[in-house]
């Protein structure tokens, strides 16, 4: 079984979030893998192959400065990487760079994280399947392959859903897939001479792109109420907040 | 013309979808059109979405849509919305918005904006605005293509009924098969579902222990909230899975969050710091979550949260 998997770069979850201009101010932001792309894709990937043999393929759109992350999904276990050498300007254009390089290679799965934690957006996934014409299994929670048939449970409003689906498809990956793994010195050292395959991008037109960024209004301060009087928080609650 | 799919799972349209069209009608206003609303598979009473702004209700009753299939999906939308016209297609980002929107993009050549909470500007570009970084910022988007594909993230809009029903219509649309085979859903019934809750009661590891909720599900009960809960408490079993908000669970943005016993961590303040109000109990006044609290309570959860209850009871005896 051939896998595919996505992953992208973003700031790590508790870096604090500011702009130049209409700009993402990185100075001072560590960037992590995408925790979604990582934890659940990855590692479910990985356990798909220690479990049925084939190969793992991490494939990430962005610079040079990206390799340290993609060097760790190699210590994490996959077998190999390629990098298009491309800023990800939109989720098209990730998506559109990503198609090109998946028809070259026969994928049995290709996998996504549910979101990136930047840009929110959970559409590079649908992206994908549309222009590879195959089917997109989206919020997956639980994934297993047998030949190639993949059985996949997904989330959905209040509950789950369990679906059948051949192979290949376009499944995005969100909690409870797989367990995060921790890259020991073994594939640390062993992820430095897998292969990281970079590839010039081709032309790839977008149609939506960020024109400015605004921070959220401050909080006004907490008000704090006295414990032994509720009757104060529902008053606050009906009258001010006007929420019941 | 603008075109809203309506959701509706299990055959239900839900307050999701109602939004959505609102929203539908006010996009189309500012653009000098019309809103239609699809709606896909076998529903009772499609022509209600008239009531929210839709000028046109198309409903494709067919077997073959009773089950979401994305591909099936985006190939009826996509033909759809090149039938009526559509400049502008609002999907609502649920669990089938999510799955449709980049698809929908691509076969309809569109630009696309995931999960916008704001009505667009159009004068001068089409922008939108989305929350990013978790809630940490807004962008801005501007959209150049003729087409515009929007899902729009729930409890953004308040629902506004100033229409009346219309009788809804069918289409010749051609349905491609479905490569995928629905074999079980497990739902829960005869409770709001987390991302369409206007009140949710929450609690975290400050309960101790599974064998104490009776007091957050009876606040619940009073309010007419959904429970949910923090991380830890769904990973060590204490909860189900589906009620776990924050960053790795279900993102939320009820009128009204209530947080018992909860620190408030970075990740779990992603899934609800889009929250109108948020009402933080924790008996250690310096719990992180105090910060993004706008009604804060240092004390025991244990007298406190039945303390709220009992409030409630009297505030409704009394009005």
């Amino acid at each position: 079984m051939k896998i595919l998997v996505c992953v992208s770069k973003t700031p790590e979850t508790t870096a604090k979030i500011s702009f130049s201009g209409t700009d993402f101010e990185t100075a001072g932001v560590q960037f992590i893998m995408n925790p979604y792309d990582e934890w659940y894709a990855l590692v479910r990937a990985l356990e798909l192959k220690e479990a049925h043999g084939g190969s793992v393929t991490i494939i990430n759109v962005g610079p040079a400065s990206n390799d340290p992350i993609i060097r760790k999904g190699l210590a994490i276990g996959a077998d190999d990487a390629v990098r298009i050498n491309a800023e990800p300007k939109s989720a098209l254009t990730a998506a559109k760079y990503i198609a090109e390089y998946a028809k070259t290679g026969e994928f049995d799965l290709i996998l996504t994280g549910k979101e990136t934690i930047d840009y929110n957006g959970s559409e590079v996934g649908g992206m994908l399947a549309e222009l590879l014409d195959l089917p997109y299994i989206s919020y997956a929670n639980h994934l297993d392959v047998n030949g190639t048939t993949a059985m996949v449970s997904r989330d959905i409003e209040g509950g789950t859903e369990q679906v059948e689906v051949a192979t290949p498809i376009v499944v995005s990956a969100a909690k409870g897939m797989a367990e995060q793994r921790i890259p020991n010195m073994r594939g640390i050292m062993m992820a430095k001479r897998k292969p990281l395959n970079v590839i010039e991008p081709g032309a790839a037109s977008d149609h939506a792109n960020v024109v400015s960024y605004e921070m959220p209004q401050g909080k006004t301060a907490v008000k704090m109420i006295d414990p032994e009087n509720m009757d104060e928080l529902v008053r606050l609650l009906h009258e001010e907040a006007k929420v019941i | 013309m603008v075109l809203v799919l309506a959701d509706s799972p299990n055959g239900q349209l839900k307050k999701g979808s109602f939004e959505a069209v609102t929203y539908g009608k006010k996009v189309a206003d500012a653009m000098g059109t019309q809103c239609a609303a699809l709606v896909l598979g076998s529903v009772n009473d499609a022509g209600q979405l008239g009531q929210y702004g839709a000028a046109k209700v198309i409903h494709l009753n067919n077997d073959q849509l009773n089950n979401f299939d994305s591909q099936v999906y985006t190939s009826v939308v996509a033909d759809v919305a090149k039938q009526v016209g559509a400049q502008v297609v609002i999907v609502s980002h649920s669990s089938a918005g999510k799955s449709l929107i980049g698809r929908l993009a691509v076969r309809l050549d569109a630009g696309s904006v995931a999960g916008v909470n704001q009505l667009p500007t159009v004068d001068g570009g089409f922008k939108v605005k989305k929350n990013v970084f978790s809630g940490k910022a807004i962008a801005e988007y501007e959209i150049s293509s003729p087409v515009k594909v929007l899902s729009l993230m729930g409890n953004s809009i308040p629902v506004e009924a100033t229409g009346s029903a219309v009788t809804a219509e069918s289409m010749e649309v051609m349905i491609p098969a479905s490569k995928v085979t629905v074999k079980d859903r497990k739902t829960i019934d005869g409770t709001v579902p987390l991302p369409e809750a206007e009140l949710v009661v929450s609690a975290g590891r400050g309960m101790k222990g599974p064998e104490n909720w009776g007091i957050i599900e009876e606040l619940a009960a009073e309010l007419g909230a959904t429970t949910a809960c923090s991380r830890p408490v769904a990973d060590t079993g204490w909860r189900p899975h589906h009620e776990h908000v924050g960053q790795t669970g279900v993102a939320i943005r009820p009128n009204l969050y209530i947080a018992a016993g909860i620190s408030g961590a970075i990740q779990h303040l992603a899934g609800v710091n889009s929250s109108k109000v948020i009402v933080v109990i924790n008996k250690d006044p310096e719990a992180p979550f105090f910060k993004a609290a706008d009604y804060g309570i240092v004390g025991d959860l244990f007298e406190v949260v039945p303390r709220i209850t009992e409030s409630l009871k009297k505030y409704k005896a009394a009005n």
